[in-house]
């Protein structure tokens, strides 16, 4: 299997980085993840057979991370924080906002395989509540109009 | 990308780059960037320490431990490499201010890991971010190859004769990793499972070697009290408890956001003045003065000094450093199903008492608050975490439990108004949904 140059050459850096292998097992894992949308078999296979592990070691650790998933998900993963500063601000609120939006549930994806939706837990954002994360970039300071422009701006960018 | 704020009253130490573009290394250089490192290599190790355990830095992770302290029980000699790790899994619900760090003045967190290194001896430090953060991540691996390109990292360091690697690390989401044995097993590729101690990861931590962990603000804090001094530091806070501390406001505030104020800064100004007060001129209910896994302060009980020994006075704790701020509007009974809801979530499974204790909590709290309670619930819930502490490896448990026995302790009416099929008298639309549990 194909990864790209920029992973392979990221891969070999961080070998050198540890005195055992098995140390770039987490990181590398989300950095498989990002390129294949989430963790194969095949991707499994792959990472076991470089790092000298069986592949149980493997789902052993995906199984353990929230941010790690063997099944697929949308382009853009909606990651709507409701933990305690996001709830006060208005989290579960923005939640079920984008579950109506969207017509998706929890960890759910809509037809299209454009967006998942997750509910998470505290993502770093307490003081610019209620906050989310859509893959990795950071929303904040929202309110159910808002969190509207951010996915329009999504599916926008889908189409270019 | 997260806002910044300002107050009158705010002393910036860690702060004191932010904004101001210290992410390029030149400009850190200008803005007195790695003197404290040259500093520190013509320093003997012993003195190192000293300054750093005589100018009252605590861990800012949460625990407060004396950070020269804890350098100090580094052995000297090692038949095994030593180690600094930086913990940057900033997880601790109402928590966002290492972020700020890694953002604004990462070269700040690899100097304070290389006068880390020179202290106890360690020749390699690693950095781990939490897998949320990826663009701090991005953040960190440019000021690294920066460090190197200056000959600051690797051979030789600053033609001192000294070698010292530094090495980034990403997380891939896990609450429970910022517990430092957790952490440990997480970057060597292992699920984050606490180790028993003793041994102590200053004995006995990364690959087997002698390993000194410190939260991200804590190193970032050790070059400005290798130029400042350890008095001047120490003269910036109350007695045993140094320095300033970037204290993270958030829930119901005007004006929340991440301030840098002195150790001992008192809590009701913190809420009323720096925070700007309650809006909607709702009162104030409750606080959660450091982070997720503190006990609770009530309205009557902040008029306190920040400090860690304050807050253990007074039955709770200083934590992280994350006050949530909390009105009369809230339901205290669903405020703690959130907390509980968390800790389920994060428990890894590994210590029975936390993680059918958990459960069973979140559990009996959703069924509470949606009506389904029974009088004997409000002590159960009680029991129950009080069974949980100090009866697992890690201090998830605790923290799990901490919160929830503060809140029945201190809110038992409102559990109390939940009961008899009742609807919770504080949301809109009557009970809330019901999860198939029973007594």
């Amino acid at each position: 299997m194909r990864f790209s140059d920029q992973f392979e050459s990221r891969f070999t850096e961080m070998l050198g980085h540890y005195p055992t292998k098995r140390s770039v097992l987490v990181p590398t894992l989300l950095y498989a993840q990002d390129e294949v949308g989430y963790l194969s078999d095949e991707v499994i296979t792959e990472i076991a057979g470089r790092l000298d592990l069986t592949q149980l070691d493997v789902r052993n650790v995906i199984s353990y991370y929230s941010m790690l998933t063997t099944k697929p998900r949308g382009k853009f993963n909606v990651q709507v924080c409701t933990n305690i500063a996001c709830l006060l601000r208005g989290g579960e609120e923005l939640l079920e906002h984008c579950a109506k939006k969207l017509g998706i549930g929890h960890k759910g994806t809509t037809p299209d395989g454009l967006f998942s939706l997750e509910e998470v837990e505290c993502i770093g954002a307490c003081s610019w509540a209620p906050a989310v994360q859509v893959n990795y970039a950071f929303h904040e300071n929202l309110t159910p109009e808002k969190m509207d422009g951010v996915l329009d701006e999504y599916r926008k960018r889908a189409t270019q | 990308m997260a806002e910044l704020v300002s107050h009158p009253d705010e002393v910036r130490v860690v702060a004191k780059r932010f904004g101001l573009g210290a992410t390029n290394i030149d400009r850190y250089l200008e803005l007195d960037g790695y003197k404290a490192a040259r500093k520190a290599l013509g320093m003997q190790p012993e003195a190192i320490i000293n300054e750093v355990r005589n100018s009252g830095l605590r861990g800012r992770g949460g625990a407060g431990f004396n950070t020269g302290l804890k350098w100090s029980f580094v052995p000297k000699v090692s038949a095994k490499p030593k180690y600094i790790l930086c913990n940057g899994d900033e997880s601790e619900p109402g928590t966002c201010k290492d972020r700020l760090i890694f953002e604004h003045d990462p070269h700040a967190v690899i100097e304070g890991a290389m006068i880390a290194g020179f202290a106890v001896g360690a020749r390699s430090a690693y950095i781990y971010i939490r897998g949320e953060y990826r663009y701090l991540l991005e953040i960190m691996q440019k000021a690294i190859a920066d460090a190197y390109a200056k000959g600051f990292a690797g051979k030789n360091i600053f033609g001192s004769g000294h070698d010292f690697d530094l090495y980034w690390h990403g997380g891939a989401g896990a609450y429970e990793v910022g517990e430092e044995s957790a952490l440990m097993e997480s970057l060597e590729g292992k699920r984050g499972v606490p180790r028993i101690r003793p041994p102590f990861p200053a004995v006995v931590g990364l690959w087997g070697g002698p390993t000194v962990i410190n939260n991200a603000e804590t190193l970032a804090s050790v070059p400005h009290i290798m130029l400042g001094g350890a008095e001047w530091f120490a003269s910036l806070g109350t007695p045993k408890n140094g320095g300033t501390r970037l204290f993270c406001l958030s829930g119901h505030l005007n004006k929340p956001g991440v301030y840098e104020l002195p150790m001992g800064y008192n809590l009701k100004k913190m809420i009323y003045d720096v925070g700007g007060g309650i809006p909607n001129g709702r009162k104030l209910k409750a606080v959660v003065p450091g982070g997720s896994s503190c006990p609770l302060l009530t309205a009557d009980e902040i008029d306190l000094a920040m400090d860690f020994d304050t807050l253990m006075k007074a039955g709770s704790m200083l934590g992280s450093g994350g006050l949530v701020v909390v009105d009369d509007s809230t339901c205290m009974v669903k405020f703690a199903l959130r907390i509980m809801k968390f800790y389920r979530h994060e428990s890894c499974g590994w210590c029975i008492p936390c993680r059918e204790g958990t459960d069973w909590l979140e559990k009996t709290l959703a069924r509470f608050h949606s009506g389904g309670g029974i009088k004997k619930d409000i002590d159960n819930i009680q029991y129950l975490s009080e069974n949980m502490l100090g009866r697992t490896f890690c201090p998830l448990g605790d923290a799990a439990a901490l919160p929830t026995i503060s809140i029945v302790k201190k809110f038992r009416k409102e559990f109390e108004d939940h009961l008899e099929g009742r609807p919770c008298p504080f949301e809109k639309s009557g009970a809330v949904e019901r999860l198939p549990v029973f007594a």
